[in-house]
């Protein structure tokens, strides 16, 4: 007999159901509804008063109208009104309404909570489980406070029904997982962990997942699970258990529980009483041996229970990643299923080789399949499979195998799903960049990729690419010439001329000597995508025309005439037409040498986790990406990132352009750009007045902030600190005065507090520099005071130094800027720099730093004019070796002519023509004045442009000054 | 975990629909619509598991669902539920169903909601597993029937019902 007979249900039901069923529209159905709505509420308005039967009909209407999606706003009262009835029909409707739809925060709580109560101390099993149903399908916090003391009792007590206890274990989880705080296991520990051994298999199913639950939060408490779980799972997979029951499923002994068991075991380490041990890992054996015997029938069912037993140990064994032998016969059975023509198992089967990539034991093993792999991305009909497969490629990929795995996954996105290509197109990216070999090959990846999938490239990819150009010089070149090739095409996408523009505005002279991608054609090619791009990446490539002005003069005319015409500068996107207005008004009127220094390359980028690492995490969780990251331990990985061999202080060196109206608007949006974009906004509003010179301003001393700042202890006087500054100043300090051997304004120093800038003028052996301390908070700065040291030596050589006019006030309002000036004067030549040191109170706290002032024996050079003949007579008399200081050294910036010029300029000297026979080659003179003497100094720079790099050589007639000057001027270009 | 369990027949009405999780009922709607549209343009023969929409969790839930005649089952479940065992679990599930009802159709489902909802309960509870094993689940539907019928009996005969 059928356990539900057919014709017992509620006529009235029926006969609205089927009413619904035959509504021909949708219209007509809701119109329906509502009408039985209507009937509805007014019965349960209605002045007679209902009976069981009634409310429970009316309310079964209720629900089915809820499954269709719509809205019910009444009936709860009457609902509750149900659970306190004897009958349990009328009592299992009540509840069902309630666990459908009620919601945690229902008003009503209260009563149902009531209810509840009576149900739970009924002692009539069939209304304690209802209850318990309740409580586990609501959880809210207010029944958790209700019951959360009574249910652990219910579940532990000995006279407890089986099926009772099997609800108030859920139950209880359920309570743990909302209100943790209110679930005391204490006392009750051991006897729920003991639930492992109940005779009654349902029992042990509920009591495990409440188990592994407790045991994921409070693994030491519940440890003893572990060998209680082993015995159990031992003696069900021997199949010597007796009390089996009918757990039995299609011949495979109780695979539920099987699973779970193998669960709970991977929340603990391996255990280690070697007798339990041994006793797990023959458990484990016996569940592989089995998954390879014949099946004892050939239903899906049998199959299905048996690997899924199967794929539970498998994850157990990747868990412990501690036996060996186990681990690669777990790879070679899933090698098995991944050509089986169960598509599940092969899914499955994918899915656990991804975990078993990362394991040092049997990721040689996985590879092994990489054919078949590959082959399943190219075959499989199912887009699920296809993508665990990609998943899977991604986690074997290594430096051995990383051609041939990027180079399919390539070929694949040609055809890809939609719904996969971003991601794919982001793993692509990522082992291109970690497993480049040589970057020629990145680059032609990455450009591949645009091309393929240019829609999916996110920002984040195209970023990177060009930071890791402009981050390695060997590759420039070849992105030049790629880029440049990629561009031909007769469509390309908008990302590939995004990264055209940046890269030939950066690099194209590397390609220029050629005349098939001489200037002119490399703008005429950037230029006839112009029309076709949206707004922010005409934007870049408005930047890119003026960096070409840079590069190549002789374009000058052609860009000029492009950025007059009216669809630029009058154009009306505002971005685009201001961008038009200021490149066209900054190549008419700033010199060659203000023009070279405001469009200088690109500094490298700090380097930091790359972008599109953090994207694919975001999208995907940690836990998706963690292989490759594991790699990074083993194989040496991460080549890329090693813009080691520039450092962090050529970073910050070359931030001097880092105001420049460059492309960098485009990049500095993103997070790898950060440091260098927060510090010109805040120069422009706290320092606006500083500047005569609208030129390179402001380098951001943020770049490496413990780099020039450094919380010294208050100075007692300078003769004691002259020894502890020794060590420091040589090295993280010179970085802030080294940007000013050549010029003689800008931002000393600033972090998130206060900004320091300086503006100096130099005379003869005198100097007058002024600091300009700005308040970058709304909060005053208390006990604001300065003081300037001179450690060692210095005091007597550079003197008087700095009696500072006047004091400075002693409070610094929010946002405002106080000024302080400061003489110098030079008695005799000097190597070190002054201390300055800040001391003041923001907030409370302390703050005090010290920096080294930006005064350097140079900006007491008077510039001396002579003839190539009186030049080269010096040079001669100045013949002692030790008069001569000579360094050869690569270069570190663009060795354009314009902006060696400007920085000889501005190293305080006369910038000589026509006195070397080598044009290509500078020289400069000028005298040096001190209080006491004059020294007189010739300089010479060979650059070699083929080579990168420079030899200087400096004459003088103080040895001393010979060797200051070639330091610090070795540094500079 | 499981999150939700749905059925629905193969234009998307919904049979069935039970959330462990609570969202609003518009949001329920649309899980329910965006899991149909998600398994229903799908090959029979592929493979019985996808990464969950976006509504329901995104990539760390799956559905896994089974297709019978007219019907999907979908179980939505977070990754601590093993793939093949639910796929289990939906069997039993369907198998309790047609002994209760005697090879159920989607028209029982229709008319009997509440004892679905019934039998349901007495494998899932809170979106962990009560039971597995059908006969156990069978007997305790059977019980409640039987306290059903004794009820019903006494009050049908007379009632002018509408």
């Amino acid at each position: 007999m059928p356990a539900v007979s057919k014709g017992d249900g509620m006529r009235g039901l029926a006969v609205f159901i089927s009413d619904i069923r035959n509504c021909k529209s949708k219209e007509a159905e809701i119109k329906r509804i509502n009408k039985e709505l209507a009937n509805i509420r007014s019965k349960f308005k209605g002045d007679k008063a209902l009976d069981g039967y009634s409310k429970k009909k009316y309310v079964c209407k209720l629900l089915f109208i809820f499954l269709l999606g719509h809205d019910i706003d009444f009936g709860h009262m009457e609902a509750v009104n149900l659970l306190s009835s004897n009958k349990y029909t009328e009592k299992q409707i009540g509840y069902l309404f309630i666990s459908v739809l009620v919601n945690s925060n229902s008003e009503l709580i209260r009563l149902i909570n009531n209810a509840i109560k009576n149900d739970l101390s009924s002692r009539n099993p069939t209304f304690m489980c209802l209850a318990l149903h309740c409580i586990a399908n609501v959880g809210s916090r207010e029944m958790a406070e209700a019951f959360a003391s009574e249910i652990p009792r219910i579940l532990v007590a000995g006279d407890t029904m089986d099926s009772v206890k099997q609800s108030a274990a859920l139950c209880l989880l359920r309570l743990y997982k909302t209100s943790p705080d209110l679930v005391l296991m204490g006392e009750w520990t051991s006897r729920v962990v003991h639930l492992l051994n109940d005779q009654h298999m349902g029992v042990v199913t509920a009591a495990i997942s409440l188990i592994t639950c407790l045991s994921q939060k409070n693994p030491d408490e519940f440890k003893t699970c572990v060998s209680l779980a082993v015995s159990r799972l031992s003696r069900i997979v021997s199949s010597a258990s007796t009390d089996l029951q009918d757990y039995t499923y299609y011949f495979v002994p109780a695979p539920w529980l099987s699973c779970k068991l193998l669960r709970l075991l991977q929340c603990y380490p391996p255990p280690e009483d070697g007798a339990v041990k041994g006793r797990l890992v023959e458990c484990l054996e016996t569940i592989l041996n089995k998954a390879q015997e014949p099946p004892k029938s050939k239903k899906v069912q049998h199959s299905n229970a048996k690997n899924a037993i199967l794929f539970e140990a498998i994850s157990l064994i990747i868990h412990y990643d501690s036996e060996p032998n186990l681990l690669v016969r777990a790879c070679n059975q899933l090698g098995q299923f991944l050509q089986h023509r169960e598509t599940n198992l092969r899914y499955l089967a994918l899915e656990s080789m991804c975990t078993l990539a990362s394991s040092e034991f049997s990721h040689e093993a996985v590879k092994t399949h990489i054919e078949t792999v590959i082959n399943a991305l190219k075959t499989e009909r199912d887009v699920s499979v296809r993508q665990r497969a990609a998943d899977l490629l991604y986690a074997m990929c290594d430096r051995s195998n990383a051609k041939q795995i990027v180079a399919e996954m390539l070929s694949y996105l040609e055809t890809a799903d939609y719904s996969i290509r971003e991601e794919m197109v982001l793993k692509v990216a990522i082992l291109a960049e970690k497993y480049a070999v040589d970057y020629s090959w990145y680059v032609d990846t990455i450009l591949n990729l645009i091309r393929i999938a240019g829609d999916y490239v996110s920002e984040e990819v195209w970023y990177r690419v060009i930071q890791i150009v402009i981050n390695r010089d060997d590759v420039q070149g070849y992105a030049a010439k790629t880029v440049f090739e990629a561009l031909q095409a007769p469509a390309c996408h908008e990302n590939m001329v995004k990264v055209g523009g940046y890269i030939l505005g950066e690099f194209g002279n590397l390609i220029a000597g050629d005349p098939r991608s001489s200037p002119l054609v490399q703008f005429n090619l950037l230029h006839s995508k112009f029309h076709l791009c949206s707004v922010p990446t005409r934007a870049l490539l408005l930047s890119a025309y003026i960096k070409f002005i840079n590069l190549f003069p002789e374009t000058k005319a052609t860009i000029q005439e492009v950025l007059r015409c009216d669809s630029q500068i009058r154009n009306s996107d505002v971005e685009l037409q201001q961008r038009a207005v200021e490149y066209l008004k900054l190549s008419s009127i700033a010199s060659t040498d203000v023009l070279a220094t405001v469009l200088e390359e690109m500094p490298p980028f700090p380097e930091r986790e790359s972008s599109i690492l953090a994207k694919l995490k975001k999208k995907k969780g940690p836990g998706a990406v963690s292989v490759p990251d594991l790699e990074d331990g083993k194989r040496e990985g991460g080549e890329l990132n090693g813009g080691g061999e520039r450092g962090p202080d050529s970073a910050a060196m070359s931030a001097s352009n880092a105001s420049t109206p460059s492309p960098s608007a485009d990049l500095l949006g993103m997070r790898s750009a950060a440091p260098m974009s927060a510090a010109p906004t805040s120069a422009g509003s706290l320092l606006v007045d500083v500047f005569s010179e609208a030129g390179p301003a402001a380098p951001s001393a943020a770049v490496n902030d413990d780099g020039f700042l450094r919380d010294l202890e208050p100075p007692t006087e300078t003769s004691g600190l002259s020894s502890e500054l020794q060590t420091p100043v040589d090295s993280p300090f010179n970085a802030s005065s080294r940007r000013f051997v050549c010029k003689n304004n800008g931002v000393l120093f600033e972090n998130q507090l206060l900004q320091i800038g300086i503006k100096s003028e130099y005379r003869q052996n005198l100097g007058r520099m002024y600091l300009f301390y700005g308040n970058k908070t709304s909060v005053q700065f208390a006990s604001f005071t300065t003081t300037v040291s001179c450690p060692g030596e210095l005091q007597s050589h550079i003197l008087s130094i700095l009696r500072a006019t006047k004091p400075v006030e002693p409070v610094v309002e929010g946002g405002a800027q106080i000024q302080q000036v400061l003489n110098i004067e030079c008695l005799t030549d000097f190597s070190e720099a002054p201390l300055l040191n800040i001391k003041f109170r923001y907030g409370g706290a302390l703050q005090n730093l010290s920096l080294k002032l930006p005064v350097t024996i140079n900006k007491f050079f008077q510039p001396t004019e002579m003839t190539s003949h009186d030049f080269f007579q010096r040079w001669k008399q100045l013949s002692q070796p030790q008069q001569e200081a000579q360094k050869i050294f690569k270069a570190n910036h663009s060795m354009d002519t314009e902006v060696l010029k400007a920085k000889l300029l501005g190293l305080g000297t006369a910038l000589l023509d026509d006195v070397d026979p080598n044009p290509e080659n500078y020289v400069c003179a000028g005298v040096i004045q001190t209080k006491g003497q004059q020294v007189g100094c010739l300089l010479r720079l060979e650059p070699n442009g083929q080579a990168q790099m420079y030899r200087l050589t400096l004459r003088c007639s103080k040895d001393s000054v010979s060797l200051r000057l070639c330091e610090l001027l070795a540094q500079q270009f | 975990m499981i999150k939700a369990i749905l059925i629905f027949n193969n234009h998307g009405k919904p049979r069935l629909s039970k959330f462990y999780e609570h969202y609003n009922e518009d949001t329920e709607q649309q899980i329910i619509r965006e899991t149909f549209h998600l398994v229903s343009k799908r090959d029979e023969n592929v493979c019985n598991f996808l990464e969950g929409g976006m509504l329901i969790g995104g990539s760390d839930y799956r559905l896994i669902y089974r297709h019978y005649a007219t019907l999907y089952f979908v179980f939505c479940v977070d990754s601590s539920e093993s793939e093949l065992g639910i796929l289990d679990l939906i069997q039993v599930f369907v198998e309790t169903l047609d002994k209760c009802f005697e090879n159920v159709c989607e028209l029982d489902l229709i008319f009997h909601v509440d004892k679905v909802h019934n039998i349901l309960a007495e494998m899932v509870m809170g979106g962990m597993v009560l039971e597995t094993n059908m006969n156990e689940i069978i007997t305790q539907v059977d019980s409640q029937n039987k306290m059903e019928k004794s009820e019903t009996f006494i009050f049908q005969s007379t009632r002018q019902d509408r």
